[in-house]
């Protein structure tokens, strides 16, 4: 079947991850034995730390071990906060894909009919502003977006509740069923908590969608342009359907493939500008954590991190390519 | 195979003939037609001179600090304002342009040159070699980009070299993707048929023959990749793991001078960060430009 | 306050209207945030506990406030009107009585301690948790052991309010080694139920959990998150706190931690930079606390092991080309205490920090350098990336003026948590570092930075035999009591530090933060952590 073939195309991939993040990871400068032993540690006390942390034995050997704990689901424990890995992950993953999701969104909703109508529009200066302000969006460095927008609405407007996070510290969070705060305030009713989790999520969602906004756009343009310019298009304005029913009924289906595949290149963008906007706007993401892992030499964060996000790209890629057989027949019949 | 010879651009050898001027009138139509690119044809010669005069049109030298004159707002002395040590910031502006400038071409060259060659490889020679790049390039775009940047810097050392070298990794998938469609495409052409007939080997028909066909198709992707390496190396400093300090680069700059905007001192992070985005805004836009001028079927 | 006049203006109705408004302002919400603290700092702890391994300063707050000691400090008032502990006053925690023997200290416990699940305190919950200070190695172990406790054999329990502190030679630091964070009271009975057979003392549990008698205790962590804690309402070591409840949230971005002040949204942002001290200072809009923080200073240290810091020409040339007052103003925006411009370097009191004799003048400095013979150094001057605020602009001040006496000076930033293996190497030629030790006595500074056992703060990896002398001399006489000897050593000491200077002093950092103008009761404390118990909120 097309999913088990795909499937097994991944897994060199997924090799390849595995023995890159061990080695990356072992090349951090940094001993950690060091960080344990505490200051005025002796030479022999370090030594001793780092045989029970393992680091001692040659490198196939760790690596063996690191291979066989994965096959376990155990990502090792963390150093700076001392807690296992995994359950750390998957307690701050839905904070990252919760944002990440409503940037996304957000920029699919700007982006796209703001390329139809370039596309529609074709040279006249409409294309030019809108190419011009989708490519500016992505000229500024994110963190700085990030940083502009708090000043702009939070310090000066005082429209954005406080970058403190998720949630405001006085409000309580949803019961977890899902882990998005949105959804979960939703399912049971809580309106108060989702209006606040909804006021802490536009800002960094803002500053995310701004910075994805130009691939979208330019896209979604080039694709329209293409399409529009084809014979059946053709056709169908010479059978005299009118100008919005070939737009979006039949020009609009068509030239979404190639916007579809262009989404999951930017959820990848997406998922590395993360890690700065976390870290602007103080949200409990995987980002940040891998960020302050990453610079304490704290291997087993950094490895984790890593191996969930090739995971979740394969997995974004594979529901791509379904997604793609669902718009496209054309695939389908050959795949 | 003769008719993917003949939809391909027009090869090397042949474009030598044509008269040199016919190429100049389409690119001075393009540039005219499209004043967007105009703009950022000029932009892109205004940088390029700011980079390759920048020392001698600085007032102040870049890192001289001055104690006595710190975080000045802007003023006929220091048109910029001044940083938190006093240094003139549009001293520090100007000099930065060349380091900049000079990390985006150096990314660009070297993901060129080893992404370049590995794809228009594995789309000639097919099979294994096709096989291990691929899964190479897959391997690498598994991870988030920024993330591996950011690795790769911790693991070496936070030096210009280094900065380069990770932008230059984290680009590779999508040269190979590029080149090896491209070389995909002409392995069965006309031209390297007929290059292999005379009697050259593979290596040469690589490097003489498909190399330089691919490259207006590249060059789009380059002023792309520039602005990018920009970017990157902006959001490895506010990280921390960017160039050391006293060296004048925008991305430095802006993430040092980030913390002042609250406080109000909102030139500090002003000025750099908009010297960074005119000139990544003008990469962006010069890809586009490039786009129509190499290739019109593609104009997007 | 702020949030409440912005909703009365009719800008603020029409925008609340349109946009979602933060929890706070519905009425019950209001009532609660005036009994709860809000605390913003840049990052939060790594482990609740200060016995566990590679705890960070921040897990030293939450083991402050949440366990008690058997003995803590009086507070005074400094001339200023800040408040600060008083290293010379000792007063009862958990002990109601303390009675001072020649060779032994006996305590008796408050009737009526209780833990936070209940449970009376008694001796041998303290019994086991002074054991516990004392074997789990690293750093606490360290710290005991520097107030001459060290043996499980020291702690002995007379009765169950009763226990008995047996010193193994005469210190004058036993006493206020036992007022530190470390040897706190923790609850036996519930971390013997929660102890394994790898784990003995229970280092699992206590990680993530409080397990003690003190003022507050926490009820929810999320790491790099916040930490929640709530009054524990049966506290006996001292006067009931205000506050009720206390979160304390991390948010990493300077900036963002400014903003959150001056909007008031929250109510303590601790450990401030100069600069927004400063500044916020200027404005006036908060109340901005500064301290001198006790037994500490910045220095710029040498290895004086390898060439060519191994020449004490050199050492004194570097010391009279840098420029302290430029480096003070970028650094610190005047707000530290200059440890440099003194009268001479031969010491003649005892106080600590002490200033050197040295000043910015290039030419004896160029002279210096003349002299020593050696020319053409390339060097590269370190920095802990983590205090990056205060060394990037000193290493950069650095760098250009040792450029003009020849000598060259990349510079290198040594991210945070690498610092302190950076440190146990001992090879960086040339740093900034800073040290402040607990214990506010100048020998034990000197304990710590200069003596012969080498130890990982002993940057310059100086070793030599008088000064070792001399630091020994000094703590005996304390132990005895001798005044006049202890005052000759110290200066003794204090003044061949600055003569041969491995290490230079270039000021005395204070400790900053910000809080709105209705919160008071702040104390500075040793440990340069905030202190909950004392704050007053309205």
């Amino acid at each position: 079947m097309m999913l088990l073939k795909r499937l097994v195309t991944v897994v060199p991939t997924l090799i390849g991850v595995v023995i890159v993040t061990f080695l990356l990871t072992r090349v951090l400068p940094g001993d950690p034995a060091v960080y344990f032993a505490g200051p005025a540690a002796t030479p022999q006390s370090i030594a001793e730390i780092r045989k029970s942390l393992g680091l001692d034995r040659p490198l196939p050997d760790q690596f063996a071990r690191y291979v066989s704990d994965l096959a376990h689901g155990n990502f090792g424990n963390s150093l700076s906060t001392g807690r296992p890995v995994a359950s750390e992950i998957a307690s701050r993953l839905p904070a990252s894909a919760e944002l990440t999701l409503s940037g996304l969104f957000l920029a699919i909703a700007i982006a796209v009919p703001l390329g139809i109508f370039a596309a529609v529009r074709q040279g006249s200066w409409i294309d030019h502003l809108c190419r011009l302000v989708a490519t500016a969006g992505v000229s500024l460095p994110v963190f700085f977006t990030g940083l502009l927008l708090v000043y702009v609405f939070y310090f000066r407007l005082g429209w954005s509740p406080a970058p403190l996070g998720r949630l405001d510290a006085f409000a309580t969070s949803p019961p977890d069923i899902t882990g998005f705060y949105l959804i979960d305030s939703l399912i049971t009713g809580n309106f108060e908590t989702f209006r606040a989790t909804l006021g802490q999520l536009i800002l960094p969602a803002v500053t995310l969608a701004i910075f994805s906004l130009a691939p979208i756009t330019r896209m979604t343009r080039a694709s329209m342009l293409a399409v529009l310019a084809s014979e059946f298009i053709r056709t169908a304005r010479a059978s005299g359907l009118d100008r919005r029913t070939v737009i979006l009924t039949y020009a609009f289906r068509n030239a979404m493939l190639p916007v579809v595949t262009t989404l999951g290149m930017v959820f990848s963008f997406l998922l590395g500008a993360n890690v700065l906007v976390e870290k602007v706007f103080a949200w409990p993401g995987i980002g940040s954590y891998a960020v302050e892992a990453l610079l304490q030499s704290d291997f087993a964060p950094v490895q984790g991190f890593v191996l969930t996000m090739a995971v979740l790209y394969v997995a974004l890629n594979l529901a791509i390519d379904l997604l793609y057989g669902v718009i496209d027949p054309r695939v389908r019949v050959e795949g | 195979m003769s008719e993917a010879g003949l939809a391909a651009a027009p090869p090397a050898a042949l474009q030598a003939k044509t008269p040199a001027n016919s190429m100049l009138r389409h690119a001075v139509y393009v540039v005219t037609d499209n004043p967007v690119t105009g703009l950022a044809f000029g932009l892109f010669l205004l940088i390029a001179l700011c980079a390759l005069l920048g020392p001698h049109l600085a007032p102040y030298d870049p890192l001289a600090s001055d104690t006595s004159a710190t975080l000045q707002s802007p003023s006929l002395r220091h048109w910029f304002g001044t940083d938190l040590l006093g240094r003139d910031i549009f001293s520090r502006v100007i000099v930065a342009t060349r380091l900049d400038f000079m990390i985006a071409i150096a990314s660009v060259a070297l993901v060129l040159l080893i992404g370049g060659l590995a794809g228009i490889s594995a789309g000639f020679f097919g099979g294994w070699t096709d096989r291990v790049i691929g899964r190479i390039s897959d391997t690498i775009m598994a991870f988030p980009l920024f993330v591996l940047a950011m690795g790769i810097v911790a693991a070496l050392g936070n030096t210009v070299t280094n900065i380069v070298i990770a932008t230059a990794i984290i680009n590779f998938p999508l040269y190979v993707r590029v080149a090896r469609a491209e070389a995909n495409v002409r392995r069965e052409a006309g031209f390297v048929q007929a290059a292999r007939l005379s009697g050259n080997g593979d290596m040469r028909i690589l490097l003489t023959q498909i190399l330089p066909n691919i490259m207006p198709i590249m060059m789009v992707q380059l002023s792309l990749t520039m602005g990018y390496a920009i970017l990157n190396a902006a959001g490895l400093s506010f990280i921390g793991l960017g160039v050391k300090p006293p060296t004048p680069e925008w991305g430095i700059m802006v993430a040092e001078g980030a913390n002042n905007i609250i406080s109000g001192e909102w030139w500090v992070a002003f000025f750099p960060g908009g010297a960074l985005m005119v000139a990544v805004f003008c990469f962006n836009l010069l890809g586009d430009g490039l786009r129509d001028l190499v290739d019109p079927q593609r104009r997007t | 306050m702020k949030r409440r006049d912005f909703l009365k203006s009719a800008s603020g109705l029409a925008i609340g209207a349109t946009f979602p408004l933060p929890a706070i302002l519905s009425p019950a919400r209001a009532d609660a945030r005036s009994e709860t603290l809000l605390v913003v700092t840049e990052g939060g702890p790594n482990n609740l506990d200060i016995h566990g391994v590679g705890t960070n300063r921040p897990g030293y707050e939450t083991s402050w406030n949440c366990y008690d000691r058997l003995i803590s400090h009086e507070t005074k008032a400094l001339p200023d009107g800040t408040m600060s502990y008083d290293r010379d006053k000792f007063k009862g925690e958990l002990a109601e009585d303390m009675n001072l023997g020649d060779m032994s200290v006996t305590f008796k416990l408050k009737k009526g301690a209780k833990f936070h699940d209940g449970a009376p305190v008694t001796a041998s919950d303290v019994k086991w948790s002074l054991d516990r200070a004392v074997t789990v190695g690293g750093f606490p172990t360290v710290q005991m052991k520097a107030g001459s406790l060290a043996d499980k054999e020291q702690f002995v329990v007379v009765d169950e309010r009763t226990i008995r502190i047996d010193f193994a030679r005469k210190d004058r630091l036993t006493l206020p080694d036992l007022a530190v964070i470390v040897p706190g009271v923790y609850n036996s009975g519930l971390l013997k139920k929660k102890a394994t057979e790898k784990d003995p003392w229970a280092m699992e549990y206590t990680k993530s959990n409080t397990a003690g008698s003190g003022a507050y205790k926490v009820v929810s962590w999320k790491p790099g998150v916040e930490v929640v804690y709530e009054r524990h309402d049966d506290w006996v070591g001292g006067k009931l706190p205000q506050i009720r409840r206390v979160i304390w949230r991390t948010v990493p971005s300077q900036g963002n931690r400014r903003a959150l002040m001056e909007r008031g949204d929250a109510d303590i942002s601790f450990d401030l930079s100069s600069k927004d001290t400063f500044e916020m200072k200027k404005e006036g809009r908060l109340a901005i606390v500064s301290h001198p923080i006790g037994n500490g200073m910045y220095s710029v240290d040498m290895n004086v092991k390898n060439p060519p810091f191994d020449n004490p020409k050199v050492r004194q040339a570097v010391a009279y080309a840098l420029p302290y007052q430029k480096i003070m103003d970028a650094a610190m925006f005047g707000l530290a205490n200059p440890l440099f411009g003194g009268a001479s370097n031969d010491i003649t009191d005892i106080t600590w920090p002490a200033k050197t004799a040295y000043v910015n003048d290039m030419a004896k400095a160029k002279a210096l350098m003349a002299e020593s013979g050696a020319s053409g150094i390339d060097t590269t001057i370190s920095y802990d990336l983590g205090a990056g605020d205060i060394c990037e602009p000193i290493s950069v001040l650095v760098q250009e003026s040792l450029a003009q006496i020849g000598i060259k000076t990349a510079i290198n930033k040594v991210p945070g948590a690498n610092w302190r293996s950076e440190m146990a190497k001992k090879t960086m030629p040339l740093m900034i570092n800073f040290f402040s030790g607990w214990l506010d006595y100048p020998e034990y500074f000197f304990f710590w930075c200069y003596s012969g056992q080498n130890a990982i703060f002993n940057t310059p990896s100086y070793v030599n035999a008088d000064m070792d002398a001399l630091i020994d001399g000094a703590r005996t006489a304390a132990a005895i009591g001798d005044k006049e000897k202890y005052a000759k050593d110290v200066e003794g000491f204090i003044s061949k530090a600055y003569r041969e200077v491995p290490r230079i002093p270039l000021f005395q950092p204070f400790l900053n933060l910000a809080m709105q103008k209705n919160i008071s009761g702040y104390v500075y404390w040793f440990h340069r952590q905030l202190d909950y118990r004392s704050i007053v909120k309205g």
